[in-house]
């Protein structure tokens, strides 16, 4: 009974991380800027990865009953990195000087540099 | 189960093709450094739906070791494009 209902949970979050993934895969394709690009891929792709690692998380504990503590480590690394990655990829690319849209209005950092 | 896991792996596929578009067709350096990120990032979501689909836990450690390394990968890139090199020898001199 119980192992059936954390099926169903983890049948639900592995759909979810797809299309989270998906969704992350879309603005890639379409966004117009490296860094309207990079905000999509760092976020929604990291949040897609770790639901779909939960997602095995729980159909392991509901098969055979046994915790994987190197799939929790996998997903509190992903959430640590994959933010931070994103960050550098942006910061260089700012100082290297990639153009942004013609829609940006104001540059805060310009004077930072 | 199965079958939601099959569905999952076309999605992750298919977002996969559109992330390999963007490493491809990117204007610059950025875009590709971006989406090949993205990619390492699915590949981890792939070998963890595979790892349900072959019914085993073996493949679990290699989803941590293929973390480390897309990390890795991406600072140093991202090191090499601000930097131009990627370890600094002389300490004193900035």
């Amino acid at each position: 009974m119980i192992d059936t209902i954390i099926n169903i949970a983890a049948m639900i979050f592995i759909l979810l991380g797809a299309t989270m993934s998906f969704v992350s895969a879309l603005g890639l394709y379409r966004l117009p800027d490296v860094y309207t690009r990079a905000h999509s891929a760092s976020k929604a792709s990291t949040l897609g990865v770790m639901f779909i690692m939960t997602g095995v998380l729980l159909f392991f504990i509901a098969k055979d009953h046994q915790f994987q503590p190197s799939l929790l480590l996998a997903i509190l690394f992903i959430f640590l990195t994959g933010p931070i990655g994103g960050h550098l990829i942006m910061r260089s690319a700012y100082y290297i000087g990639v153009p942004y849209t013609k829609k940006t209005v104001r540059d805060d950092l310009k004077n930072a540099k | 189960m199965t079958i939601v896991v099959i569905i999952a792996l076309i999605i992750v596929a298919v977002s996969m093709l559109g992330f390999l578009y963007r490493a491809i067709k990117g204007p610059s350096v950025a875009d590709r450094v971006v989406a090949l990120d993205a990619l390492g990032i699915s590949l981890m979501a792939i070998i963890a739906l595979f790892s349900i689909l072959l019914n085993t836990t073996h493949y679990i450690g290699i989803i941590m070791l293929l973390a480390i390394l897309s990390f890795l990968g991406t600072a140093s890139f991202a090191k090499f494009m601000d930097r131009g090199e990627i370890i600094e020898y002389d300490r004193h001199n900035h």
